[in-house]
């Protein structure tokens, strides 16, 4: 069984998407010139999510991926929600009082959003209601608390994590009069998903983290050369901070039953995540939530059984990390992925591949004829040559497209091998999660001349 | 370099010329391009002034000279012939679809031919001939269609086999090719020697030319040009001819009354080499290959060949004026393409060196047809540009109609079809230019079907229902910027399919415009009209009934609710427009008139009514939209939306009334329906739209009501022998000439323009004549299908073209309209036509080389008409051009 190139093309290319930021009178004015995404399933269905979105009350653009666990449930709800979450809480006073007046009295709402989004990104319709309700009572609570401060993005990252988290956690243990909603909400709850977030305006550029996903900034050095700067660290168990923090927050006596197997409690690969209220609530709420839930609840294995040495709940936090970096003019791109795709790529090989793959237009100079003494034949020949070789760099219109194609093809000489490429995409649906997990990847690139600029006027 | 050595050779020509413009610029002519003191100071005033000294520019100072005009200043930023021209290929070809464009090159030809010998200046010019290859079937019977009307016209051409090819040109691939055009009399020139050489005949009669003095902009007064301001000072004149090639529309748009003249540059590229081992004859034909994209000649020994590539680049979208062409970049990935299409046609080429790759700018225009004429806003604006990249091959006859239409007031030739008033300003988008040029460029080569239709700057303009009917399966296409709809594709139809059926025969919409037709003869149709111009012309008394009446040759004074069809003449009486005008009140009257008419139309009036504040003429048409319903069953449906009786008793054909349709109120309702049917047209204010469609077609549900499309429209009118302007009917024709003339009201008790001319004809009789054919012995279904410009043979000899032809559903056989002509079988002189002379001939039609007995009829089939109508209010006219 072999795929051939155009098949292997259109199952790398069936959840590609780019979006470029719209020019204005000819001058770009935002820091981001635009952003291409990918997703390649090996869960069926795939358990990752992304978004992204540009913020129409504040500045800002924000994006990101979300890696799902113990179903997607948890991560479709955190990549529709939480970038409202997000925007609100970054939303001067006197917009969140226009807001809740105009829901008040009937009136259309201002948009908040501009979602980017591929057409297989979908959202809820049956949950839209209820997940308005939630929003609504975090800005009323946000406009009674009315501090008068300016927003600090960093807070607002944060809270908007943990707020969401909250909302998760209390729908389940409310639960819904509708039944299919009441289960959406357990299901939600009871699976998990990371999140690693950049919010963007003009130079401020802020990475929230919560789990093992990963932000890299893409550095071009005086010589060209491209080197990778992580803007993330990994909420797991190779992070010897992350455990730090974990083993001070339970008692002494947990110590041992903490972290085994490079697992928290031996079963979560990451140590911060949204949902999975198994290691959040108490064993009496789960025990209660379950048993007064639907019968698919009751019948779950997974969601009944109790972790072992789970005495000090909550074990989780969705709290994100947060990185603020000044953007610089040679930082040209930023790449967000969920784990699968940095466990089969060194983040160096990351920066050189899409810095290529992104100034590789400019490598073809032009040809002129000169004074030289050249044939039509010649010219001919190498016109083809030529086309051959922009083809294969420019197969991919999309950089996360092409970085899927090396993280799933590469052989040992880093170069993509049809063979492999071939063989990893045609594996059955049982087979494909054993060799690789679900991809993910938001590639932004910045606009070097507006970053210039923002610089020259401090 | 190319430009380089025309630039040299020039030089050479310019010394051994002596013009009189070197003398009066000062200029000593050398490669330096430093600016030098001008000596000799421009006139302050002159009759004409002529921006650009590029081919067409020295081509109408030449002709304009040459007719008895002396006051001339020609005015070149640059130096002569320094732009498009010094950089064109020089290739001079008759090979082309459109008449006039034909007749314009087979002039050009001529003329430069004995330039050389006229003026002194070697032109370069060789008759080398030149072969179009053909690699598929259909791009063959393109070519035999164009041999048809070379042939008539006397212009040597045949259609040759591949192997002839190889005997013509022995480096040809002939493996892929089906057959050939040979075309012995075309030729080659160098375009810049032309152009100077025109020049210096030019200057010897008189005409002053000022180098290195650009044009800033036109002074416009009173809508008549004053004169022009220039960096070196005032000119004050009379007419002024923009012939500025790619800045004519920047020139166009720099005076505060702007001139639109939309076209486009895009780069096009062509490749020069150094000669052969064995140099090639400078005799060898030019290689025309439309499949790749390419030409080929030869050039010094060695070959020139370029090409219209797929993706062309448009530039100079935002304008970048500059003093001449500089060197654009080469591009030579650009070029691979074209360059593997002609290794491919001629494979020994692999050793030759190449010389250079030259980037050549083109302009391009919206329908790829060339721009001549008056400016409708200015009067003495003339433009003459936009060859899109022929303009060697039109440059001479270009000019020439241009001075003719400036010298007598009109050309010679019809040239509508090249008219600047064929556009309004809704052309003159940057962007809709720059995309459609795009568009345009690659179509040089591609090749063109029957009814074929842009793709690029759609749906500009429409109608309110054009959501509602594109939701039924409208199929559309684009007259003069407005989508009309050709015709509806029946849910289950595969859609894709019929979008890229591209033939010469059958079409595969057939079956479903047949439908419609039945449709229309046996319940009711409805066709949306509303791209047709409408204009309202009223007065505080009765000038507007005065004015028009002089205006057109039918009798306007007739009761208020009557429609008049009639013609709008010029002075020989021939059309320059067919209209149909309703006459509102005792002071106002609603014009309807063909969709392109919308500038010309309103331009020719404009100069011809009396500036009276009391006499007002506005452009309604985008206030109305028109629904025409066609059909018997048309009265039942509007009598029972309207609660009114609309049977013939109470509301007779021609006949107008404002009147309610279902709640809408105020809705002008006249019954015709411009295709001999029965039926009327509703022109509904546009809010009221959508309402009266929605009535109607609820109501029509009972009736078998449809929609249907202009095919269907086309098939009904031409059945009934309804010639339509800018299809049929021109400034050439009379109504004499086509059998209108109850149209006309010789003694209607006032003169009207067109009448003397008239006169004379009704006196002496006709010189050609609008006859319909009956195709006799054409297999629908196997034959190929005539378009138009189809000639007609009367017992074996030319007599004429084809000027429209459908399929007629009711007869079972194609109909071609199209004029007869009585040629003089020796002198070739032309003769009247008599009624006797059409209907003693045995005529054949020659579609593409392939002839069909027809046969002719000076009227059409009474018993097609199944309505009984008075003999005067028969309505025979139409409008729409297709």
């Amino acid at each position: 069984f072999y795929l051939t190139p155009p098949q292997v093309n259109s199952i790398l290319k069936a959840n590609e998407y780019s979006f470029k930021v719209p020019e204005f009178d000819g001058k770009n004015v935002s820091s981001v010139l635009g952003f291409d995404s990918n997703q390649l399933p090996a869960n069926a269905p795939i358990e990752d999510r992304r978004s992204a979105a540009t913020c129409l009350q504040t500045r800002g653009m924000l994006l990101g991926v979300f890696d799902g666990h113990a179903g997607c449930a948890c991560a479709q709800a955190v990549s529709e929600r939480l970038f409202y979450y997000i925007a609100v809480s970054l939303l001067p006073h006197e917009t969140l009082l226009e807001i809740e007046n105009a829901v008040e009295s009937g009136r259309a709402l201002l948009p908040i959003l501009q979602w980017h989004k591929h057409p297989n990104d979908y959202f809820s319709k049956e949950a839209s209601k209820l997940y308005f309700n939630s929003l609504r009572t975090y800005w009323q609570e946000l406009i009674d608390l009315n501090s008068g401060e300016t927003t600090d993005v960093r807070e607002a990252l944060i809270n908007a994590f943990k707020r969401l988290d909250n909302d998760i956690s209390l729908e389940a243990q409310v639960g819904d009069p509708n039944s299919f909603l009441n289960y959406l909400v357990l299901r939600v709850a009871f699976s998990g998903a990371t999140a690693c977030v950049a919010h963007v305006d003009g130079v401020d550029l802020h990475i929230a983290n919560t789990g093992d996903s990963r932000a890299m900034l893409g550095v071009q050095e005086e010589d060209g050369s491209w080197s990778a700067v992580n803007l993330s660290y990994d909420h797991n168990a190779q992070n010897e901070h992350e455990v730090e923090r974990v083993k001070m927050e339970h008692p002494k006596s947990e110590e041992k039953s903490l972290v085994k197997q490079d697992r928290l409690l031996g079963l979560l690969m990451p140590f911060r995540a949204f949902g999975d209220v198994k290691f959040k609530w108490s064993i009496e709420l789960q025990k209660r939530v379950i048993e007064s839930g639907p019968d698919q609840l009751n019948d779950n294995e997974y969601t009944k059984f109790i972790p072992p040495n789970y005495h000090t709940p909550p074990y989780l936090t969705a709290e994100p990390e947060v990185i603020h970096h000044k953007l610089r003019p040679q930082d040209k791109f930023l790449v967000l992925a969920t784990d699968g795709l940095w466990e089969t790529m060194h983040r160096q090989d990351v920066a050189r591949i899409v810095g290529e793959y992104l100034t590789g237009v400019h490598h073809q100079e032009p040809i002129a004829v000169g004074g030289y003494k050249v044939t039509l034949g010649q010219m001919h020949g190498l016109l083809t040559e030529r086309r051959a070789r922009i083809s294969s760099v420019f197969e991919d219109q999309n950089a996360a497209t092409h970085l899927i194609r090396h993280a799933v093809g590469n052989n040992e000489f880093g170069t993509v091998d049809h063979e492999r490429l071939s063989k990893m995409l045609s594996l059955p649906e049982e087979l494909a999660r054993m060799y690789r997990d679900d991809i993910t990847i938001i590639v932004v690139q910045f606009n070097s001349h507006v970053i210039g600029a923002y610089q020259n006027e401090e | 370099a190319a430009g380089m050595f025309l630039r040299l050779l020039s030089d050479l020509q310019w010394r051994a010329a002596h013009p009189r413009w070197r003398r009066m610029t000062g200029s000593q002519r050398s490669t330096s391009t430093t600016a030098e003191p001008h000596p000799i100071s421009l006139p302050a005033q002159a009759q004409v002034v002529i921006c650009g000294g590029g081919i067409m520019g020295t081509s109408v100072a030449y002709h304009l000279s040459k007719m008895g005009w002396k006051d001339i200043v020609l005015l070149e930023q640059g130096r002569l012939a320094a732009g498009t021209t010094r950089f064109c290929a020089g290739i001079v070809s008759t090979a082309r679809p459109v008449s006039i464009e034909l007749k314009m090159a087979h002039y050009s030809n001529k003329l430069y031919q004995q330039l050389e010998q006229e003026t002194g200046v070697q032109t370069g010019y060789m008759k080398t001939g030149s072969i179009s290859l053909a690699q598929t079937q259909d791009r063959l019977i393109s070519l035999k269609r164009i041999a048809s009307s070379l042939n008539v016209m006397g212009i040597p051409c045949e259609i040759i086999s591949p192997k002839k090819v190889v005997q013509l040109h022995p480096m040809i691939n002939i493996h892929d090719l089906v057959g050939a055009m040979y075309v012995p009399e075309d030729a080659l020139v160098s375009s810049a020697n032309v152009s100077l050489a025109l020049a210096t005949a030019a200057s010897r009669n008189g005409v002053q030319i000022h180098e290195r003095t650009s044009v800033s902009h036109v002074t416009v007064q009173k809508g008549r040009v004053t004169g022009v301001e220039t960096d070196r000072g005032r000119i004050q004149c009379e007419y002024f001819v923009n012939c500025a090639g790619q800045w004519a529309y920047e020139l166009g748009h720099s005076g505060e009354e702007p001139v639109h003249i939309p076209l486009h540059a895009c780069e096009h590229f062509y490749l020069l080499t150094h000669p052969l081992e064995k140099p090639l004859s400078s005799s060898l034909p030019t290689i025309v290959d439309p499949d790749g994209r390419i030409y080929i000649r030869n050039w010094q020994g060695g070959i020139l060949s370029g090409g219209f590539e797929k993706n062309p680049k448009p530039l100079f979208t935002e304008g970048r004026n500059q003093l001449e062409i500089q060197n654009l970049q080469e591009d030579w990935d650009h070029f691979g393409p074209l360059l593997s299409a002609l290794l491919r046609r001629m494979p020994g080429l692999e050793t030759l060196q190449i010389m250079q790759l030259v980037n050549c700018p083109e302009s391009f225009t919206p329908d790829m047809r060339c721009i001549m004429g008056e400016s409708p806003t200015a009067q003495g604006y003339f433009v003459l540009a936009g060859m899109n990249s022929a303009g060697i091959s039109y440059g001479g006859g270009a000019g020439k109609y241009l001075a003719e239409w400036m010298v007598n007031g009109y050309p010679s030739e019809n040239v509508w079809p090249l008219d600047l008033k064929r556009f309004g300003t809704l052309q003159s988008s940057r962007t809709f230019l720059r995309h459609r040029v795009m568009e345009v460029m690659p179509l040089m080569c591609d090749l063109k079907v029957p009814r074929w239709d842009f793709q690029t700057g759609r749906q500009l303009r429409t109608s309110p229902l054009y959501d509602r009917l594109d939701a039924q399966g409208a199929r559309w296409m684009e007259k003069h910027g407005f989508e009309r709809v050709k015709y509806f594709v029946p849910p289950g139809n595969d859609l894709l399919d019929l979008d890229h059926s591209k033939t010469f025969y059958k079409p595969d919409w057939f079956d479903i415009v047949g439908a419609e037709v039945k449709c229309c003869k046996e319940a009711v149709c409805v066709i949306d009209m509303s791209s047709f111009t409408k204009f309202e012309i009223s007065s505080t008394g009765d000038q507007a009934l005065e004015s028009l009446q002089y205006l057109f040759s039918n009798d306007l004074d007739v009761p208020v609710g009557h429609v008049v069809h009639t013609g709008m003449l010029n002075e020989k009486g021939g059309y320059e427009n067919d209209c149909s005008i309703a006459r509102l009140s005792k002071r106002s009257f609603f014009m309807i008139s063909p969709t392109d008419q919308q500038v010309h139309c309103w331009a020719w009036l404009k100069k011809r009514l009396p500036d009276d504040s009391n006499l007002i003429m506005e452009d309604v048409t985008w206030k109305y939209t028109a629904l025409n319903l066609i059909g018997p069953r048309a009265v039942d449906v509007l009598s029972e939306l309207s609660y009114a009786p609309m049977t013939a008793e109470h509301f007779p054909s021609l006949f107008c009334k404002e009147m309610s349709v279902g709640y809408a109120n105020g809705i002008r309702v006249m019954s015709i329906t411009h295709t001999g049917e029965p039926g009327f047209v509703l022109y509904i204010p546009i809010e009221y739209a959508l309402h009266v469609y929605n009535e109607v077609m609820n109501m029509g549900q009972k009736y078998g009501i449809r929609n249907a499309g202009y095919y269907a429209l086309r098939s009904l009118r031409i059945e009934k022998f309804f010639a339509f302007w800018g299809q049929d009917l021109d400034a050439f024709t009379t109504p004499m000439e086509c059998g209108r003339e109850f149209q006309v009201k010789l003694e209607k008790g006032m003169q009207f323009l067109g009448q003397e001319a008239l006169l004379e004809q009704k006196q002496n009789g006709v010189y050609k004549r609008f006859t319909m054919f009956i195709l006799e012995d054409h297999d629908t279904d196997m034959d190929l299908w005539p378009w138009w410009g189809e000639p007609i043979f009367r017992n074996g000899r030319y007599v004429g073209k084809t000027t429209s032809s459908a399929y007629s559903y009711t007869l079972e056989r194609h109909v071609c309209l199209g004029f007869v002509h009585h040629f003089d079988e020796k002198t070739g002189e032309e003769l009247v036509v008599t009624t006797d002379f059409i209907n003693q001939g045995e005529y054949e039609i020659d579609i593409a080389g392939q002839r069909f007995q027809a046969k002719a009829k000076l009227y059409p089939f009474s018993s097609l008409f199944t309505q009984r109508r008075r003999k005067d209010e028969v309505e025979l006219s139409g409008y729409q051009r297709e």
